[in-house]
């Protein structure tokens, strides 16, 4: 890739970034929503756990911290598609992006990266904020979110985040190619959201679904989103199995992107545009 | 009152003959939402596997709660499609305007607007967990408990009804930030899908006192269920409580037509 390339997904991105920020009493709203459906999940947890009788796979302290960062970063999540993509493909405007001299699949995948990252930005310091301090302030110490446990687990929660947004990026970009074939993208879109709240960990930490689905859990792309970096967070994943798990989204990155790009390639053969 | 109805049917006809042009999106929804509306199902039965029973609560008991708010609350959605995108589709375009001209009330016109039968998925995921509910219960059904659930479908409809006129009623003043209305509609719906009596004093009250859904979708269906109450209410409290969801509702028509007295039309 030449340094004039990079340089027009840099800007296709902080443009896009731009016009995302715009949505702030959107932002607003979603903030109180979030703070109050955090809330709720953990009085259903803590409801939970004080009736348990063994010992659960994570400690509550963790799940203050998994629900959390869950309120705060789901934006991030492929749950969604952008809007104005959708109608690019409505109207029949992907054709001048496909004229662009720029990779089709890396000028979205930059889009998609922008459109993931700017309502996360809004609402990640309000809700830390929350989730910090006016909790301890109105003396709600048992849901006060915890720090990680060491330097180590910060940092690598920081990079495991990253290849979450990576991860959360392709795994988009499979459902913005299905849209070159199929014209009502809704219903892909919907499914798509479901399997990734259950699977990613966003309705319950996967570790508390019954052992027997575990091994099934545990190797599907999806877990990439919270389970792992969350769990690095809260010290859960420690030591050296976290460059393991690490290597595991990384992996999955580099296999939906190929895969997103050959996809592509083919969409691209026989792509009948519409509009006139 | 006869020509009300049936003009009211009217509108349902149109709405539905409209939708069903397309067929294939309609199926498509309807699946959708069954789906994406259903996934907590998954959550709550991973807790009780887990964790066991939640005090006197069971994953059936659980599963009766999460059924009647659902369906109830799909039923209530459906038919006031009208009320919740009044706020874009009426007050921002002017078109409000038309409807004031037109020799019938305006509830009635806005609740004739649309209907939305693709609301359908989450009717039916929440009619199959409650049914399951029901039938591992294994209840002795008692004609109060029947009375029971009946007025706690009828509280519950009309207290999510009242919510979306209130809802409404805000765009008058506002025409952004309704979403912060989706804490009550979609958080009160999530919220008593477990039993009241796990959630916290402060939370329990708000719900309960500030917004009656506790009232509606609590309190009856405890009775229904013939649990000991862990909040202690009774028979007679059970019986009355769902016409919280009137008062409710009442109260929402009230401020309704105070909003449409003071409506100042955005036309050109």
């Amino acid at each position: 890739m030449t340094a004039l390339a990079l340089k027009s997904y840099i800007a296709v991105v902080s443009t896009r970034f731009r016009t995302l920020l715009q949505y702030r009493i959107a932002a607003i709203a979603g903030i109180v929503t979030q703070v109050f459906w955090g809330l709720m999940k953990l009085m259903v947890f803590s409801a939970f756990y004080e009736v348990a009788q063994n010992q659960p796979p994570l400690s509550f302290e963790s799940i203050v911290a998994y629900v959390w960062l869950g309120q705060c970063l789901f934006a991030l999540f492929p749950y969604n598609v952008d809007p104005d993509m959708r109608a690019m493909f409505n109207s029949g405007s992907v054709a001048y992006d496909m004229l662009r001299p720029l990779s089709l699949y890396a000028y979205w995948f930059s889009r998609t990266l922008a459109f993931r990252t700017a309502p996360t930005v809004l609402r990640l310091v309000p809700g830390l904020f929350f989730a910090f301090v006016v909790l301890r302030l109105v003396g709600l110490d048992e849901w006060v979110m915890p720090l990680p446990p060491s330097f180590v687990a910060a940092f690598s929660f920081f990079i495991s985040i990253l290849l979450t947004v990576a991860l959360s990026a392709s795994i988009m970009m499979l459902v913005s190619i299905s849209m070159f074939w199929l014209i009502d993208s809704r219903g892909m879109v919907n499914l798509m959201a479901g399997v990734v709240w259950v699977l990613g960990g966003m309705i319950i930490p996967l570790p508390l679904f019954p052992d027997w689905v575990q091994p099934f859990l545990s190797w599907q792309p999806f877990r990439g989103l919270c389970d792992i970096p969350f769990r690095i967070y809260s010290g859960d994943i420690a030591g050296f199995e976290i460059v393991g798990e690490l290597v595991f989204q990384l992996a999955w990155v580099a296999i939906l992107v190929l895969a997103g790009v050959w996809l592509m390639r083919r969409a691209q053969v026989k792509l009948t545009v519409q509009g006139g | 009152m006869k020509a009300a109805i049936s003009l009211f049917m009217k509108y349902l006809a149109i709405s539905v003959r409209g939708q069903m042009q397309y067929r294939g999106s309609f199926v498509l929804y309807a699946f959708g939402q069954f789906f994406t509306t259903g996934i907590e199902v998954l959550g709550i039965w991973a807790l009780f596997d887990r964790f066991g029973n939640l005090g006197v609560w069971t994953l059936a008991h659980v599963a009766v709660f999460y059924g009647s708010v659902n369906m109830a609350f799909a039923v209530a959605d459906t038919f006031s499609r009208g009320f919740d995108s009044f706020g874009s589709a009426m007050v921002k375009t002017g078109d409000f305007d038309r409807i004031l001209l037109r020799p019938r009330s305006t509830v009635f016109q806005i609740a004739g607007q649309d209907f939305p039968l693709h609301r359908i998925g989450r009717f039916l995921q929440g009619a199959l967990v409650f049914v399951y509910g029901i039938v591992v219960l294994d209840l002795d059904w008692t004609a109060i408990q029947f009375c029971l659930l009946l007025l706690a479908f009828i509280g519950m409809f009309f207290f999510f009804y009242g919510l979306m006129i209130f809802q409404a009623t805000l765009s008058f003043w506002s025409t952004e930030s309704l979403e912060v209305m989706n804490v009550f509609v979609y958080g009160g719906v999530e919220a008593c899908q477990y039993p009241l009596s796990i959630y916290r004093d402060w939370f329990r009250s708000f719900f309960t006192y500030v917004i009656p859904l506790g009232c509606v979708a609590y309190f009856p269906i405890v009775g229904v269920l013939g649990v000991d109450d862990p909040l202690g209410s009774g028979r007679i409290f059970q019986m009355l409580a769902p016409l919280a969801g009137i008062a409710f509702f009442s109260l929402s028509l009230f401020c309704w037509n105070f909003g449409v007295r003071h409506y100042t039309s955005t036309g050109s």
